[in-house]
């Protein structure tokens, strides 16, 4: 067929990445230059201020009646809970993830399509209905709450608006996210390397960790990146399992947003969060690289 | 033996499966419990499900979803379309188109969300289905974009030259030949855009002005002021739509095969 000319290329991947650029794009640097910008009176922004880092250091520093900064670990230890909550998202996904999809492997043809679909209906199913389920489940009349309190010698157990029920939740949400991508590794497996292992007097220890793991490393980076953003960035769950109380970035910025009306100091936060976002990506980067030289 | 098997991964599976599950189950079995308070069994009854259905906010809020994820899905697809008929030629700085047009997959919703706010009340666009139509279609333009460029990928090029050869001018080759053979994918592409609007939560939630609450929006404000089987009942729908979309998406999948 005939090459497209650059002039109806343009044409027609233009629309689409215009509209990208305008409503995505554009925003994300409006949002980079409020960030610098003081706080309105009215609407949430005064456009006028001069800009200044004055945001950024008051996500570490307070600044007391006479002028001096005084450190506060408010913010910062929002900013902690949010990348351990969504390190340990990461950890659990991989830990129930990698068996899972060894089990979908080791399935028949026609049992493996069923698991896929088992796996993944609870994805396609509404973040926010997913989120509120547990919060039936672990609420504090409940059966859990009130079994928990039953056998628990120490104390009333609370289940909800903790960093538990937000992990649960968290896992919850994005556990599909790794298990598709381990098992899309093993799909393309030459299980025979397994076999010659054993054979070779690999016992089944040895054969996971020389063998399974190497092998299903680039399905476990893709699966971590697909589960440890989306929690990183996440609102809704600690929003509903949260309760206010534990808080992470996404709701720190809403607050901003919402009853703060701090627009600026919002925009501070998300800049944060999409370079906190950034380094991962460029870690994952950097070890593709690194494993790509070794080969 | 089967070699693939090691010990305990069919164990946890079964457990990660109940886990996936038993919340699923929970919140549709409360969703048919008469006491009001969802804590205490007292009998069955449908009654949730009678009043979901005459309130007058969740029919306005289901009304605005499906106008918004249809309005949304369209015009995803269509750009989504013309973008993967562009990028079939190799040109330079195609990565960085491509890369681009999937931003908004990888980009934090909430922060995407938040900065288009600030772009809207900039440029003074109200808040409403004005201003949630287009940051729907561009959050959308990847999912539709990705199902149409793998089914172009996945294409024999010699029909289309099949069609030139034999006198079809652009237009019509376009039309007799790539649009049906592309027409799975773009109805692939639809669907998924428009699960993704109707099931967005953030974007509208930011966006969204009085007047234009989507279904999602009014469940959240729904949670947030307590638990009850209301909720449930919608829950419980809204669930079943999703498990019936993609069941049938995944028959269709296993039927053009």
């Amino acid at each position: 067929m005939s090459a497209t000319s650059p002039f109806r290329r343009a044409g027609l991947v233009g629309p689409a990445l215009l509209v990208v650029l305008i409503l995505v794009g554009v925003p994300l640097g409006i949002m980079a230059w409020v960030s610098l910008l003081g706080r309105g009176s009215t609407i949430g922004v005064d456009w006028q201020s001069a800009p200044s880092f004055a945001n950024y250091t008051k996500l570490i520093w307070e600044e007391d009646f006479d002028g001096t900064l005084l450190f506060n670990p408010t913010y910062l230890s929002i900013l902690w809970r949010s990348v351990w909550q969504a390190a340990a998202t990461t950890v659990i996904c991989v830990t129930l993830g990698l068996p899972v999809a060894l089990w979908m492997s080791s399935l028949t043809r026609g049992a493996r399509d069923v698991a896929i679909l088992l796996i993944t209906i609870p994805f396609w199913t509404n973040l926010l209905v997913r989120n509120y389920a547990w919060l039936i489940i672990l609420r504090e009349d409940g059966v859990v709450s009130q079994t928990a309190n039953a056998i628990w010698p120490f104390g009333p157990v609370q289940l909800l608006y903790n960093d538990t029920a937000i992990l649960i939740g968290l896992v919850y949400s994005f556990l599909p996210f790794m298990i598709l991508p381990i098992y899309a590794g093993f799909e393309k497996f030459d299980w025979r390397l397994l076999e010659a292992a054993y054979d070779l007097g690999a016992n089944r220890r040895r054969a996971l960790m020389r063998v399974i793991i190497p092998l299903a490393m680039p399905g476990i980076i893709a699966g971590a990146m697909l589960v440890f953003i989306p929690s990183l960035g996440s609102f809704v769950t600690a929003a509903i399992l949260g309760g206010g109380k534990s808080m992470m970035m996404g709701n720190l910025i809403q607050l901003q947003f919402g009853q703060s009306r701090n627009w600026p100091f919002g925009a501070t936060i998300s800049v944060v969060l999409l370079a906190l976002m950034m380094l991962v990506l460029m870690g994952i980067a950097i070890w593709k690289n690194r494993q790509e030289a070794k080969r | 033996m089967n070699l693939r098997r090691l010990p305990l991964t069919r164990e946890i599976s079964l457990a990660v499966l109940v886990y996936l599950y038993v919340p699923v189950v929970v919140l549709i079995v409360y969703s048919f419990n008469a006491n009001r308070t969802a804590t205490v069994w007292s009998e069955t009854s449908l009654d949730w499900y009678r009043k979901i259905l005459v309130n007058p906010s969740i029919r306005d809020a289901t009304w605005n979803s499906l106008v918004l994820a249809t309005a949304a899905g369209i015009g995803a697809t269509l750009l989504a379309l013309a973008a993967a008929l562009g990028m079939k030629s190799r040109f330079r700085g195609k990565g960085l188109v491509e890369a681009v047009l999937n931003a908004p997959l990888i980009l934090p919703e909430i922060v995407v969300a938040v900065a288009t706010l600030m772009l809207f009340v900039a440029i003074g666009i109200d808040m409403g289905l004005t201003a949630m139509i287009p940051a729907h279609i561009a959050f959308c333009i990847p999912f539709a974009y990705l199902p149409i460029r793998a089914r172009l990928q996945g294409m024999n090029p010699s029909l289309e030259e099949a069609a030139q050869d034999l006198y079809a001018n652009r237009f019509v080759t376009f039309r007799r030949v790539t649009l049906p053979l592309l027409w799975p994918g773009i109805m692939a592409g639809f669907t998924l855009a428009f699960v993704t609007s109707l099931d967005d939560f953030l974007t509208s939630f930011f966006l969204s002005g009085p007047g234009s609450t989507t279904l999602p929006v009014y469940i959240f404000s729904a949670i947030r002021a307590g638990i009850t089987p209301e909720i449930n009942a919608i829950s419980t729908v809204m669930l079943i739509v999703s498990v019936a979309l993609v069941v049938t998406s995944f028959l269709l999948g296993k039927m053009r095969r």
